[in-house]
Order: C-alpha cells, then sequence, then structure tokens
C-alpha cells in the first residue's frame, strides 16, 4: 500500500501525513493540546472531502448538499445513543446504510438533470434533510441532541472503546488512510475511467454500451456512504449534532475544501481540508472581522487557484 | 372555518410571494439571461434595506428614503459587477456560486463595520402603519396591501420591458444566442451592465420594503437566498412569469402550512411533535416541488420563450 | 565578581516573581458576531465596566477576561469553550446567551471539574436531572420569568390567552413557564422555527380569529423588535400583549427609533430593572449610560453580577482559585451585591429571587425604558430544583 501510494505522492503528501500521524506527540511539546482536537477535526473533514471528490473532482457532479450525508451518519449515531444503544458494531453500519440508502434515493432522482439543475436539485434534498432535523422534536430540533458516550465496540470478546482521545485519533487517522486507499484504487480501476470519462464524453460511452447513468450513481452512493462515515466520527468525537452541520453553508464549505486542494487528486481533498480549516482558525483568532480577509481570499481561490494546493506543489493529475 | 380566515390567509400567502417575486426577478434575470449564479444578490438585497433605512432616519420620510437609495443601490450594484462579477461571467456555475459565496461572507462583515451588528428599524409613514378594513370583515395591514401593490406593478413594469421594449428585445436576443447578437452589432457588455444594473434594482427595492416589517438586519440576504433559487427553478430560470407564479406559489403553500397544517398533525401527532413539526414541514413542502419539477419538467413549469 | 551579581539578580528576580501574583483567567463565551452579536456586545461593555469598578483586581490576582464567540451556534460554542480549557488555561467559564450553546458546551467545563457560571441561559435540564456541583446560574431559569407573568395574568383577569414563542430549548421553556401558573385558558399556540421564521403574518390572522384576552411571546434579540413591529401592523393593538425577553434595553431604542408607540404600557416580567434603586445598581446603570449613550439590558446586569460574584468566592478563599472545592463553597454563599438587590443560591445553584412586573415607559430624558410596576413573585425558586440531587 505505501508504494501505491509514494508513486505519485510528492513530499508534501508525506509530510502531511507524518504531521498527522505524530500530532499527538507533538502538541503537548508545543503547549497546545488543543491542537490535537483541532487536527482530529480536520481529519474528519478530510475524510468527508476525499468523498466529495470522488464525484465533485472525477466525476464532474457538483452536489451541493453532501453535508446531508454527514448529517445522516451523526445523527444516527445520536438516535442510537438517543436510546441508549451504544454498541458500534449496530451503530455503525447501520449509519452507513442510511447514508448510503438516502444517497442512492437522492442520487437517482438527481442524476436525471445536468449542470446548474443538479446543483440546485442537490440543494433542494439537502436542505429537505435539514428541516426533517428541525422538525424532530423529540430529538432536539434546533437544539441538537448531546451524544452521551462514544460508541464501544462489543462483540464477542471484543470490547474496544474510543473514550481516550488520543485512542480515538488514530482511530479517525486509520480510518482516513483506509478511506484514501480506497479511493485510490477505485480511481485508478476500470470504474474510476468510466467515471472520468463520463464527464465529458458521456454520450460517446453510452454509444459504446457503457451506461454511464449507473457508474455515476454507484459513485454518487460511495460519495455519500463516505460523507456518513465523516458524520459517524463527528458525532462520537463532538459529542454533539444538531441540523446545523448539514445546512447548505456547510456544504459549501466543503466544496471550497476540495477545491482548494484540487480537484481530481486522491489526496487534494486532505490538503484543502487541512489549509481551509487552518487559515479559519488561524484568521478568526486575530480579529472578529476576518470574513473580511477570508472571503475575497475565497474568491481569488477561485479565480486563479485552479490547480488548487495540489497544483501548487506540482502534483500530477491523476 | 370562517371564510374570511381562509381568505387573510391567502392574502397573507400573496403578499409573501410578492416580496419573494421582488427579490426572485432580479435574480431569474441575472442567470437566465446573463448565466450568472449570483449567491452576492441577497448582499445587494441587505446593503439596499440599510441604505434605505438610514436615508428614511436623516430625510424623516420613508418615501423619500426608497427614492434616493434606489439610485445609490444600483450604483453599489454596478460597482460589484465591474470589480468582482466581471470576472466570473465566463466561469462554469460552481466557480460562480463558490466565488459569491466569499462576496457574501466579505459584504456581511462590511456592512457590520459600517453599520454595526444591531439591525436598523425603519420608520413607516402613519398612512402605511396602520390597518385598512377590507370587505369580508378583513382587517388587513395598510403595508402589506402596499407592498402587493407594488409588487403587481413591477411585475407589469418587468413584463412590458421585456416583452414590448427594444431593450427587452435586445435582452432576450442576448440571451438566446450571444455571439449572433453582437455579431449584429449589440453590445453585449452594455447589454448585460444594464440587465444587472437592473437586477440590482429590483434586489434594493425588495430589501426595502421588507425592512419596516423585519428590519434591516446583517445576513438577511441568506436567509431568503435559497428560497429564492428554488422559485426560480421551479418557475423557469428567465422567465419573470414564472418567477412570478412560483413566488405567489410557494408564499402560499408556506403561509397555508402554517395555518393549517398543525391542526392537521394534531390529527396524528402528540401536540409538542405537531406544534413543532408544522411550520418545519410547510418549509419543507416548496423543496418538494422543485424537486419534483426538476425531475419531471426541468425547464421549470413556464420557460421563457425561445429561451 | 560580575557572575555573583548576575547570579544573584537571577535568583531575585526569580524569587519576586514568585511573589508577583499571577492572574485569575476567565473565559467568558457570548455571541460576538451574527445578527445576534447585539447581545453579546452589550455583556462585554458590562463585563468590562465591572473589571474597571474593581479595579481591575479580585484580591490580589489581576482579572484577565478571555472572551471567545460562539458565532449563534452550538458546535461553535463547544468548540471555542474547549479551546478556553485546553489552551486559554482558564480558572473559570462563564457567560452563554443560548440555551442550546450551553447544553452542548456545559460537559466540556463540567468534565475538566472547572466551575461553570451561566450570565443567561438557564435551560431545564441544568437545573433539575443534570444539574451539577460545579454549574452555577447568576441570571434565573427559564421557566421562571414567564411563571412571574403568568402570576400578573391571573391578577389582571385574563381568561383566554394566545401563545406565540419559538421552537427550540428556551422558547419551549418560557412556554411551559406560563401554563404553569396561568389559571385561564390556553385557546392557541404556534411554537414557530427558529430561527429562521421571521414572518408572523399567517400566524397573526390566527390570533386575531381566536379573539383571546392577551397574547403571550417570547423572541429574544432581532427576531423580537420583527414580531412587534408586525404585531401593531396586523391590527391587533387593542389585544394587550405581554411578553418575556422580549422588550428590553436592546430592543427599545430601535424601536423608538422606529415609533412604534404601541409597545409603551406593555407589560412584562424580569427580576431586575434600570429603575431599581440599591447602590450597586445606581452606580452600574449611571456608569453604563455615561458610557455607552443607553440604558444596560437585563443580559448586561448578569454578565456585571457574574464578575462581582467572581470576586466575592476569590476574595473569600484568599485567592485560591485552583482549589476547586473552596470556590464552590465560597460561590454558594452569594455574598456580594448584586444590582438586583437580595440574592441567594438553591440546592441546585440557581437564584432564588424576586420577579416584578415592569411596564414599558417613557423616562424624564424622552428615552423608552421599562419601569417596576409591581412583585409578581416573591423569593421565588424554580421547580426544578427538587429534581436536582445537590
Amino acid at each position: 500500500m505505501l508504494r501505491l501510494m509514494e508513486k505519485a505522492t510528492p513530499s508534501s503528501t508525506v509530510i502531511l501525513l507524518l504531521l498527522f500521524a505524530l500530532m499527538p506527540f507533538l502538541a503537548p511539546i508545543l503547549g497546545e493540546a488543543f491542537y490535537v482536537d483541532v487536527f482530529a477535526r480536520i481529519m474528519i473533514w478530510s475524510i468527508a472531502a476525499v468523498g466529495l471528490n470522488l464525484i465533485l473532482g472525477y466525476g464532474g457532479m457538483v452536489s451541493f448538499g453532501h453535508a446531508a450525508y454527514i448529517g445522516i451518519g451523526g445523527y444516527t449515531i445520536a438516535i442510537f445513543s438517543f436510546h441508549e444503544i451504544n454498541n458500534g458494531f449496530i451503530q455503525w453500519p447501520v449509519a452507513l446504510a442510511i447514508s448510503g440508502a438516502v444517497a442512492l434515493l437522492f442520487g437517482a432522482l438527481s442524476l436525471r438533470t445536468k449542470g446548474v439543475y443538479f446543483i440546485m436539485i442537490t440543494l433542494a434534498f439537502a436542505q429537505m434533510i435539514y428541516f426533517l432535523g428541525v422538525s424532530a422534536d423529540k430529538y432536539g430540533s434546533n437544539d441538537g441532541l448531546n451524544v452521551w458516550h462514544r460508541s464501544h465496540f462489543k462483540l464477542g470478546n471484543v470490547n474496544f472503546k474510543i473514550d481516550d482521545n488520543i485512542t480515538f485519533y488514530y482511530v479517525i487517522f486509520f480510518l482516513l488512510l483506509l478511506v484514501i486507499y480506497f479511493t485510490r484504487r477505485l480511481v485508478n480501476s476500470r470504474f474510476g475511467m468510466v467515471l472520468k470519462g463520463s464527464r465529458s464524453n458521456e454520450v460517446r460511452l453510452n454509444t459504446v454500451g457503457i451506461r454511464t447513468y449507473s457508474y455515476r450513481l454507484t459513485a454518487f452512493v460511495i460519495s455519500g456512504v463516505i460523507c456518513g462515515l465523516a458524520g459517524v466520527l463527528q458525532a462520537n468525537f463532538e459529542k454533539f449534532v444538531s441540523p446545523d452541520m448539514m445546512d447548505w453553508p456547510r456544504s459549501g464549505e466543503l466544496m471550497f475544501m476540495v477545491i482548494m486542494g484540487g480537484l481530481g487528486t486522491v489526496f487534494g481533498p486532505v490538503m484543502g481540508a487541512t489549509a481551509y480549516l487552518v487559515l479559519s482558525e488561524i484568521l478568526s483568532s486575530f480579529t472578529i472581522h476576518w470574513h473580511l480577509i477570508f472571503g475575497p481570499l475565497l474568491i481569488i481561490l477561485v479565480l486563479y487557484g485552479r490547480g488548487g494546493l495540489s497544483g501548487l506543489f506540482g502534483k500530477s493529475n491523476d | 372555518m370562517d371564510i374570511n380566515i381562509f381568505v387573510e390567509q391567502l392574502l397573507n400567502g400573496f403578499q409573501l410571494g410578492m416580496l419573494l417575486f421582488l427579490f426572485a426577478a432580479g435574480l431569474t434575470l441575472v442567470f437566465g439571461i446573463m448565466d450568472l449564479v449570483n449567491l452576492a444578490h441577497g448582499s445587494i438585497y441587505m446593503v439596499g434595506a440599510f441604505t434605505a433605512a438610514t436615508l428614511t432616519l436623516w430625510l424623516d420620510s420613508f418615501i423619500l428614503g426608497i427614492i434616493f437609495a434606489l439610485p445609490l443601490t444600483l450604483l453599489f450594484g454596478m460597482v460589484l459587477e465591474f470589480i468582482a462579477l466581471r470576472t466570473i461571467y465566463a466561469r462554469d456555475h460552481m466557480d460562480q456560486v463558490l466565488a459569491t459565496f466569499g462576496l457574501i461572507l466579505f459584504l456581511n462583515e462590511l456592512v457590520r463595520i459600517i453599520w454595526g451588528p444591531a439591525g436598523l428599524a425603519i420608520p413607516l409613514p402613519i398612512l402605511l402603519d396602520g390597518s385598512i378594513n377590507l370587505p369580508l370583515g378583513i382587517v388587513y395591514p395598510t403595508y402589506r396591501l402596499f407592498i402587493i401593490l407594488i409588487g403587481v406593478l413591477v411585475a407589469i413594469g418587468l413584463y412590458w420591458l421585456v416583452a414590448k421594449t427594444r431593450l427587452g428585445m435586445l435582452i432576450r436576443a442576448g440571451a438566446s444566442n450571444r455571439v449572433m447578437a453582437s455579431a449584429l452589432g449589440v453590445n453585449i457588455r452594455l447589454l448585460f451592465t444594464a440587465v444587472f444594473g437592473l437586477g440590482a434594482m429590483l434586489a434594493g427595492l425588495a430589501g426595502m420594503l421588507i425592512a419596516p416589517i423585519n428590519q434591516a438586519q446583517i445576513g438577511m440576504g441568506e436567509e431568503i437566498l435559497i428560497l429564492a433559487f428554488v422559485v426560480i427553478v421551479i418557475g423557469g430560470i428567465g422567465s419573470i412569469r414564472g418567477a412570478f407564479i412560483a413566488s405567489i406559489l410557494a408564499g402560499v403553500i408556506d403561509t397555508m402550512g402554517r395555518a393549517f397544517l398543525d391542526v392537521l398533525l394534531l390529527a396524528l401527532l402528540p401536540s409538542n411533535a405537531a406544534e413543532a413539526a408544522g411550520p418545519a414541514l410547510s418549509s419543507m413542502l416548496i423543496y418538494l416541488l422543485m424537486a419534483a419539477v426538476l425531475v419531471f419538467r426541468p425547464q421549470g413549469l413556464f420557460p421563457p420563450r425561445g429561451g | 565578581m560580575i557572575k555573583k551579581i548576575l547570579s544573584a539578580t537571577a535568583i531575585l528576580a526569580m524569587a519576586s516573581s514568585v511573589a508577583y501574583a499571577k492572574s485569575i483567567n476567565i473565559g467568558f463565551v457570548t455571541t460576538l458576531t451574527t445578527g445576534a452579536a447585539i447581545i453579546g456586545v452589550d455583556q462585554k461593555k458590562a463585563v468590562d465596566l465591572a473589571v474597571e469598578h474593581i479595579g481591575g483586581k479580585m484580591g490580589a490576582l489581576d482579572v484577565n477576561i478571555i472572551y471567545e464567540d460562539d458565532e449563534f451556534n452550538p458546535q461553535k460554542g463547544k468548540q471555542k469553550t474547549e479551546k478556553l480549557i485546553k489552551s486559554g488555561d482558564v480558572d473559570i467559564v462563564a457567560g452563554y446567551i443560548w440555551s442550546h450553546v450551553l447544553l452542548a458546551s456545559a460537559p466540556v467545563v463540567l468534565n475538566a471539574n472547572k466551575i461553570l457560571i451561566s450570565a443567561n441561559a438557564g435551560p431545564s435540564p441544568l437545573a433539575g436531572k443534570n444539574c451539577h456541583k460545579n454549574f452555577f446560574n447568576i441570571s434565573w431559569q427559564n421557566d421562571q420569568t414567564p411563571m412571574a407573568l403568568g402570576e400578573v395574568l391571573n391578577q389582571r383577569a385574563i381568561k383566554s390567552l394566545y401563545v406565540l414563542a419559538p421552537n427550540y430549548a428556551a422558547g419551549k421553556d418560557m412556554v411551559a413557564g406560563v401554563e404553569r401558573t396561568f389559571k385561564g385558558k390556553v385557546v392557541g399556540k404556534d411554537m414557530t422555527t427558529w430561527p429562521t421564521q421571521i414572518d408572523w403574518s399567517a400566524e397573526f390572522t390566527k390570533v386575531k380569529a381566536a379573539k383571546p384576552d392577551a397574547v403571550f411571546t417570547f423572541y429574544p434579540g432581532k427576531h423580537g423588535a420583527a414580531f412587534l413591529k408586525q404585531y401593531a401592523q396586523a391590527g391587533l393593538s387593542s389585544t394587550p400583549l405581554y411578553s418575556v425577553y422580549t422588550l428590553d434595553s436592546l430592543s427599545l431604542p430601535r424601536l423608538q427609533q422606529a415609533k412604534m408607540t404601541g409597545v409603551l404600557g406593555t407589560t412584562m416580567t424580569q427580576f431586575w430593572s434600570p429603575d431599581m434603586d440599591n447602590p450597586q445598581n445606581k452606580r452600574f446603570v449611571a456608569d453604563f449610560k455615561k458610557k455607552h449613550g443607553s440604558y444596560p439590558s437585563f443580559y448586561a446586569a448578569q454578565a456585571y453580577d457574574s464578575i462581582f460574584l467572581i470576586k466575592s468566592a476569590v476574595e473569600a478563599t484568599g485567592g485560591k482559585v485552583g482549589d476547586v472545592d473552596a470556590m464552590r463553597a465560597a460561590l454558594e454563599k452569594a455574598d456580594f451585591a448584586s444590582v438586583r438587590g437580595k440574592v441567594r443560591f438553591g440546592n441546585n445553584h440557581f437564584p432564588i429571587q424576586n420577579f416584578y412586573s415592569r411596564e414599558v415607559v417613557v423616562d424624564s430624558n424622552g428615552k423608552w425604558t421599562t419601569k417596576i410596576t409591581g412583585v409578581a413573585l416573591k423569593d421565588h425558586q424554580d421547580v426544578y430544583a427538587k429534581d436536582c440531587n445537590l
């Protein structure tokens, strides 16, 4: 696996991954234990960004509603916890399954449209999920829901807990690597080729008998499941969920992270998420008027940062 | 249930739709004719509201406040177009969404620095501030009727502009085939500027009209923005008529939902849940409608002719 | 020789730096951005004024306030709270305007064995079942103020009531409070979507159809001003309006600017009013007005009190802020001069205090403010205290 990643990854990727791996040790040395939390969050968002990039970067499907799947994953955990079912072996598969099922439903309908209509319909579906969360009075509605206990994995002799922040940090790290690896394999396979091809040559592909719709839908579902996973991790990490996590500005932020990293590269979204969150963190600690700087920065990025950070670091586009 | 309650709720829905229409009209024009997804439309709406508020307080007259605020908002829109938006015309829609998203962050903060974090209230002249006795025993806020009146006038004006004037013809030509139109000597740049200006004024007007009800607030644009996009997709992008009908539909659905849905739900759910679910579900209904339109008739209910 | 002098100086310097006291770090979480910032800014003004009034010191310690912005969002509020605990090295955390932000953030502080003092939000879970020995509230429990209002309604022989409130923790608590004491009939109730709904025309039509004796409402911040405007415009001015936390020193100036004379004479209940006659309050209100040109809000009054509360505990323990048990014991005594007059804590660390009926009036300078017109509840304790096992 390491060889596969090394082949097309320049040193910047390795450095970032090393940074993630070592942060729990670095943070106390730097005197800021808080950084472990910051980076755990960065990794969770990175997972979501990698998920979105699969369809946005590779498939050219601009989904403006992927925060909904993060929310679905998160709320499933929170609702289970509310009903005192804390076993991760039950919670996690169900959360991922529901994310996938909803992605299947929404994707099937949305993929019948194109262009800006696709953007709008994915947005609409996400808002519906948001309002569903708001109307769920039993599960907190706007106030959100506290997740009092993190998932624990109990089956037979296995009794694995993620209550310890450092342990959980490495679980997240491991899952991030897993998601990156899986995505890499996927985009470099025949499936990936069809996906990339369908971005611009849909007609041609259909002519030779490849039903691009089912490939794109499959990719959409996979991406929904990956975002669902991010939601599961977020609910466990923050120990709190609320409808805000599914609102459309969250989807917008996710898109920014993907763009920032450079579309259509496997590792790009990770760099994008890191850059976006670190930048927000730094700027917001300087002044409460930080949007004054952040806004134009994002605009400049959209206009001139075509290759994103990956392009900046000389990564090959694959 | 009394008929006058029903009619009054219908009026409420209609009035809500009018406010939405004023905002959506500019949005659909810009989107349909210039192919620009402009999330910062809401920021122009907000600036219009604040400008009118300040002017009304200075000049001690709401009408004068609006009259002077309109050209100022137009100016603001033009400056915005020149500095920030020209560069993204040629970009794909995602880029436009993201760039204007960044613009929203910036403008919200700018307004905050200029006008402070609190909202600004606009006092209405006594004539508009009371209620009117309507037939069927309905007592209705004068100002809301005023809004309906303005909305209808603007709708008629826009229809006349686009369908019956030369400018309107140029607009329609530029929309359907930019290259051909400019080959025939139409200055597309200037045309787009004119359309954008019109859209900005409409957004500003919408903001000015809603401010006496809800105050000029930071972030007020985002509250209405997504709903407006939903409405113009349902109506048909670029279609004023579609925006009008879809806005009324949205306003009526939302109002009727809030008015009567909880009664329906009380039959099915415990009272706490019904009271909360009612308003939230009626918000969802309009999104469901848009999804249905996109799946079955993606060009919208009333797509612009030949567009 | 030089070396000796240098090392002696060094030792002296180190010794004196140890003697030179420390400071007390107080984290204050409030809303400093978004449209709701007007409340947080008022609280910040009050905290800064309090620190000025105590000369920047509590006992021998220098006071260091670290403000954090919750952006009116429970997740952001929680993150900022974590930041305060983990990297701000704070001794005490205070603030929190919003119930939902507080509920999300409280576990962070309490699990770190630090003291949390709410300067506004008073949700029922924290007063009852989920009360915590390190949690204190220096404002009120959400239900109390509306319970007082229910009493006022009874006093004025109101028989039918229509209720309008937003659907979130505080909104639900307010409604629960009124319904607990009000003896008449609630003829209609609408819990509106929060915070997105800002137009009440549909609801007002329903109110007119129901023809209640009075309307009860709760809409904090900017929603309040919009609600009141639309209320008057809907022709409902003849239906008496009773409110909690909707009309206050923050909304009144704007309503005055908008010439909304309909709000003059309306009634609300509250534990405090700017016109309360005790030395602490007089100094607070006078200096606040002098500095900022407006009356302080109750949010500000609570924030002001929180500083003096903490000061009393610091001085009682001789500056031992790290000793949480000692600090807690000292806080429980509530031995400080509050702007509301007398106050003490119940077993759940929520205040036991009076609630007054207040009316919107014009002061001698033509400014709109509120005035106490009577006592609604005396020495009142919230109803959740019995569920708290402290």
